[in-house]
């Protein structure tokens, strides 16, 4: 009864470290700085490296070591330069953003929140200067631009969060602080505020797009896996010439739920569940504030708020002298 | 009817768990099996009372039908009908079909011989279900503890028991979850767009092999997983999401009372701070 299944690969090969396709001429070489690692054959290809470093490449660590840099020193200086409190501290420390009376104000002083302007900048620089990358590595190798695009999703999300919203909303105070515990107590805030984000219909389809996404991969990893006694993992031969792999999985699908994705298509669908995640949750964010700006009374509204009994607490805006 | 081209040399007898031949066929293209046709009656029962209780219920505007589970005064007991019996109906007829469900894809798994990874996995699934309307409801001691099943209901619901601990979003479970969460569609993002990118190249351009897939995720972040390390890290961070997402929620009433933020005290008190 008990037979092989497919969990950790029990025989690693070693051989000359793969060195990769050449490039075109103009690209930096690849160096050879390369290893190969027990623990990480166990689990997926043992080699690590070597990395190719650009033009692009080493101004976007740069950008992003500047950022790290201002957002760590900021902190650091929060404690007044304490060590021992720096690192006890650490996760309630942040880098605000410019407060409310700054407006959208294109340089503000370091202190108010030039700091936090100057860190998401250099952020937001080395995310797009790697964005670039992605393009050239996929050019360098005649690859399509499917993972660029991918990336250029998620880094839409961080953008709407940080610069274009606060644009619209004319003022800085709107945007994420940086800091592990601030950035999750503004979240929270920022539900309260407009109303309880879970009405927010974009909300839910971010929830949707990132639980489908989560739900597709357990799916398809399993799947590969469980075809991999017949070669299941060489997809892209599956693609292009189908094998007993394909056919079995896509039987398994079929069997158990009436529809089956190809060997293909099972991409398109994790692709567009994957980057939809982003984008509906950052046309969400954009609504949020500058169109709607209490989504639970705009669910009452639109007839899909549930009614519950009443508590008998009055609402404070509805009373004389409340601000309008 | 329903075969695709090369179904009908797979469609063979065998790898049953329970009933030998007696349930081993298919209608269209679903496979049935004694698990089968337990699914199809728990779902169909579930899926009725549902519908039963709706009826009973304000409304039919789908966005607001709500199934609530019985009043904490039930405590573990059994509740009439109306006032949350229905609920508890409808929980054990899902955990039956969920249950059923994964047992029929065993014996998929086991007619194909392929191995068992997705039933495997998607015991998760069922693990983080049963944990929200069985294993903590049962800890606390009331299944009024469950959460109502209706769209909008229940995302009150995680509001409500959200704010019951005061920034659910401090629980480091929850934390976890959530990064697992984002991870794990990141990744996929990433999978899906390097297998896409490899079979539609730009124009002109042959299809690349799995060398090309490589040197593109070793060029750019200096590590490429491979292509069965994709799958098994894709599985790994899925279920990872789903099981810290369960015990996020095990823990919030059973093991901490108070708020989350509160909980982090414990990193401000170290001894070895001072």
């Amino acid at each position: 009864m008990a037979r092989y299944q497919n969990m950790f690969t029990q025989v690693q090969l070693r051989g000359p470290l793969e060195a990769g396709p050449p490039l075109p001429p103009g690209s930096f070489a690849r160096g050879n700085l390369s290893v190969y690692n027990y623990w990480a054959g166990k689990l997926g290809a043992a080699q690590i490296g070597p990395i190719y470093l650009g033009k692009l490449g080493i101004a976007s660590l740069t950008c992003a070591f500047l950022s790290f840099e201002i957002i760590g020193l900021n902190m650091f200086a929060s404690v007044n330069w304490d060590p021992v409190q720096f690192v006890r501290q650490l996760p309630w420390l942040a880098l605000e953003p410019p407060g409310p009376g700054w407006g959208f104000t294109l340089a503000v002083p370091l202190a108010q929140g030039g700091w936090w302007q100057m860190a998401g900048f250099f952020m937001t620089s080395a995310l797009i200067l790697w964005l670039l990358r992605t393009f050239r590595r996929a050019k360098a190798l005649g690859l399509g631009n499917h993972v660029p695009w991918a990336f250029a999703a998620g880094i839409s999300l961080i953008l709407t969060l940080g610069f274009i919203r606060p644009m619209l909303m004319g003022s800085w105070a709107e945007a994420v602080p940086f800091g592990i515990f601030p950035h999750l107590d503004w979240t929270a805030a920022f539900s309260i505020r407009y109303g309880n984000l879970f009405y927010n219909p974009f909300h839910c389809l971010s929830i949707v797009f990132l639980y489908g996404a989560t739900l597709l991969f357990a799916m398809h990893g399993a799947t590969i896996l469980a075809v991999g006694r017949y070669g299941g993992e060489r997809e892209i031969e599956q693609i292009t010439d189908r094998g007993t792999a394909a056919e079995r999985a896509a039987l398994f699908w079929r069997w158990t739920m009436g529809f089956n994705a190809t060997m293909e298509s099972i991409h398109r669908w994790a692709w567009w569940f994957a980057v939809l995640c982003p984008l509906t949750g950052a046309i969400g964010i954009l609504l949020t504030g500058t169109v709607v700006d209490n989504w639970y009374l705009w669910a009452v509204l639109h007839g899909y708020a549930p009614d519950y009994p009443s508590t008998g607490v009055i609402d404070p805006a509805t009373l004389p002298g409340a601000p309008q | 009817m329903a075969l695709l081209s090369f179904e009908r040399k797979y469609r063979v007898r065998g790898g049953t768990l329970i009933g030998g031949d007696l349930f081993d066929f298919w209608v269209g293209p679903f496979y049935v099996g004694f698990f089968g046709v337990i699914t199809a009656i728990t779902a169909s029962l579930g899926t009725a009372l549902i519908f039963y209780a709706a009826s009973l219920g304000p409304t039919w505007n789908p966005w607001l039908i709500s199934i609530a589970p019985p009043d904490l005064s039930y405590g573990l007991g059994l509740a009439p009908l109306r006032e949350g019996g229905f609920w508890q109906i409808i929980t054990l007829c899902a955990i039956a079909a969920f249950t059923s469900w994964a047992l029929r894809e065993v014996e998929i798994c086991r007619k194909l011989g392929i191995g068992y990874h997705v039933p495997f996995a998607y015991g998760f699934a069922i693990f983080a279900y049963v944990s929200l309307v069985v294993i903590r409801p049962w800890m606390l001691g009331a299944w009024g503890f469950g959460f109502p099943y209706g769209i909008f209901s229940h995302l009150d619901w995680v509001s409500n028991t959200g704010y019951q601990y005061l920034h659910f979003h401090y629980n480091p479970a929850h934390m976890l979850a959530v990064s697992f969460f984002f991870v794990t569609g990141g990744a996929l993002a990433f999978h899906g767009a390097l297998v896409l990118s490899s079979v539609n190249p730009p124009k002109g351009q042959p299809v690349k092999s799995p060398e090309y897939e490589d040197a593109f995720f070793r060029d750019t972040i200096g590590y490429s997983v491979g292509t069965l390390g994709i799958h098994r890290l894709g599985l790994f961070l899925a279920l990872s999401a789903g099981f810290w997402s369960a015990i996020c929620i095990i823990i919030s009433g059973p093991l901490w009372t108070r708020g989350w933020p509160e909980w982090w005290t414990w990193w401000l008190n170290l001894p070895i701070w001072s």
